[in-house]
């Protein structure tokens, strides 16, 4: 009797042990994500209904007035726009580019992981500080661009201070900072391409749009969805290059949701206004992300 | 008859080859002409970076622009680190980046042990917690963060900048699924000889992991050294500052009037980046790589 329990005793005092040690492993890591991700989205939501200046010692409860208030006014639908166009056109110019050259560059050709070192290194570099280097490039007297644009006999626009230039020139910088990230994404998911299916589809006699078309493309699908979404939620979070190179401006041309979410907040004080903003945002990236969870999930079953 | 239908199908046979050989050529120069394009207009606003910095003052204010420093100096680098502290600069972004980096290692390590290799009643569900963190974004939470902060007495100390990125979702993300694919027979066998978890974690688990957990490191030091909305908040005096704040603040005090100063400013700020990337360049892009494949 006793030689049976005592190993059970001691069984079940080692399952403890094991339970209290992954308490141990996983409780810090948890109690930082709560404390600092999680709650947030908790204060978020209790900021949106309530009018406070952050500094006054009343909070005044006003229910969905701030949404009200948020969602028709015309700067909020300004920045929707700019946060639509912004995204539309720099996530269909990095894709397009990027397939480009990815195509051209998927080859047994020398050089060629030199130069997807230096397409990539934008990517890693400081947005803040690309920023500032090409506000001297867009310089419209002593810039680079102004120069190049010379040769053409076209004369530069004042690229930064031109409401309607502003917006072009951030999509500029983020297709030119992104462009490298594209193309690795792409070369990894071509070279994943089962070679003997060009050579299946070379034998019945397809051409080169035919390859592309019936084996490059659906062989691509999967890296095009991930690309399309990992790039429209960056977009969705640009701050450091609009931050630098516009505030926002002129005249609102470049305020997009997260330069919006930071003027709302820490310039104008409004705490319930920032909430609002906060959970717009929350939403649609939810909504993106469930929709990309959906699509993988179908073409696992496909597959 | 029959020999000239032969010699028929060997001509338009070898002219298919011929064809195919043009075309095999056609696409290796394109791919040539590809990457020299690329390279150029990725590379020459990161030349045009590094040649300003050398520039004079009154040759940065000639148009058309020089494309190589007539009088090459290096008295910005000098002007540069004077006109703002960036000596200081530089030990907040390390402080900040090597504590946060340590931090996202070692916490991504510990839960993903714990949630592949320990039983727990629910571990399932915990993993599920600390997937959704990942649809949250940082820059939805810095107003509360900022809240909480002033709350704690945080602002503008290094804790402050340092706590809200100490966790990691995507880490522990990367070392749970990395460790999954290690044999569980190399586990039992240390088991049955009397390891305990700690010896399994630090002799078994982490140095076949490696590969994944450099990836994890050189990720979260890359976007922590380049970090800019959180500590542009959460930072109010210089003595705080990190190198991308400081070479913004530097922008406002010498821009427009001094870009050669600004210039060797932000090569204080991308240049350890780019010397570690050029020593890491295969982890980073093979990790980036290699995360989208694998979805």
């Amino acid at each position: 009797m006793s030689t049976v329990s005592i190993p059970a005793y001691r069984s079940s005092s080692r399952e403890w042990r094991e339970r209290l040690l992954f308490l141990l492993f996983v409780g810090p890591n948890l109690i930082l994500l709560a404390a600092f991700t999680f709650w947030p989205m908790l204060y978020n939501a209790y900021l949106s209904l309530i009018s406070w200046n952050f500094l006054s010692p009343t909070r005044r409860f006003v229910g969905l007035r701030n949404y009200e208030s948020v969602l028709s006014s015309g700067i909020f639908r300004i920045v929707l726009t700019n946060t639509a166009i912004f995204t539309i056109v720099s996530v269909v110019l990095t894709m397009l580019l990027g397939l480009g050259l990815a195509l051209l560059l998927n080859r047994p050709l020398r050089w060629r992981d030199g130069a997807r070192a230096i397409l990539f290194t934008p990517t890693v570099l400081s947005g803040a500080a690309i920023a500032i280097v090409w506000i001297y490039i867009f310089d419209p007297r002593f810039g680079l661009l102004a120069q190049i644009l010379g040769w053409f006999g076209i004369g530069s626009p004042a690229w930064l201070s031109d409401p309607n230039w502003a917006m072009s020139a951030i999509i500029i910088v983020y297709v030119w900072k992104n462009l490298g990230y594209a193309v690795v994404i792409y070369l990894a998911g071509l070279q994943a391409i089962d070679r003997t299916l060009y050579e299946a589809a070379e034998i019945d006699g397809a051409g080169a749009w035919a390859q592309f078309r019936h084996v490059t493309v659906p062989g691509l699908s999967p890296i095009l969805f991930f690309l399309l979404v990992t790039s429209i939620l960056a977009c969705f979070q640009a701050f450091d290059i609009i931050a630098v190179m516009t505030d926002g401006g002129p005249v609102n041309a470049t305020n997009t949701l997260v330069y919006h979410l930071y003027e709302r907040g820490f310039v104008q004080s409004q705490a319930g206004p920032a909430g609002v903003v906060a959970m717009v945002m929350f939403v649609l990236m939810l909504i993106l992300t469930v929709l990309q969870l959906r699509l993988v999930e179908r073409r696992v079953h496909y597959s | 008859m029959a020999l000239e239908q032969d010699i028929s199908i060997v001509r338009t046979g070898s002219g298919a080859v011929a064809s195919a050989r043009r075309m095999a050529l056609i696409w290796r120069v394109l791919g040539y002409l590809a990457i020299m394009l690329s390279v150029v207009i990725i590379g020459l606003p990161i030349y045009w970076m590094l040649i300003a910095s050398f520039k004079i003052s009154r040759e940065i204010y000639t148009a058309p622009p020089s494309w190589v420093p007539l009088a090459p100096t290096l008295e910005n680098y000098p002007n540069a680190w004077n006109s703002a502290p960036f000596a200081r600069y530089y030990i907040n972004s390390i402080i900040v980046t090597l504590a946060t980096t340590v931090s996202k290692m070692t916490l991504a390590v510990l839960t993903a042990y714990a949630l592949v290799f320990l039983r727990f009643p629910g571990k399932n569900t915990v993993f599920l917690i600390i997937l959704a963190a990942l649809m949250v974004p940082a820059q939805i939470t810095i107003v509360p963060n900022f809240l909480t902060m002033g709350e704690l007495g945080f602002v503008n100390t290094y804790w402050g900048l340092i706590l809200p990125g100490a966790a990691t979702a995507f880490g522990t993300f990367l070392m749970r699924q990395y460790f999954m694919t290690l044999p569980r027979e190399i586990f039992e066998a240390a088991e049955i000889d009397g390891a305990g978890h700690m010896r399994r974690l630090w002799e078994i688990a982490v140095p076949l992991a490696m590969p994944a957990l450099v990836t994890t490191g050189l990720f979260a030091v890359v976007s922590e050294w380049n970090d800019f909305l959180w500590p542009l908040i959460i930072t109010s005096t210089d003595d705080m500052r990190t190198l991308p704040i400081g070479v913004f603040r530097l922008l406002d005090q010498e821009g427009f009037a001094n870009w050669g100063v600004v210039m060797a400013g932000t090569m204080y700020v991308v240049l350890p980046v780019i010397l570690l990337f050029i020593w890491a360049q295969r982890y980073i892009v093979e990790g980036i790589a290699s995360g989208a494949v694998k979805g």
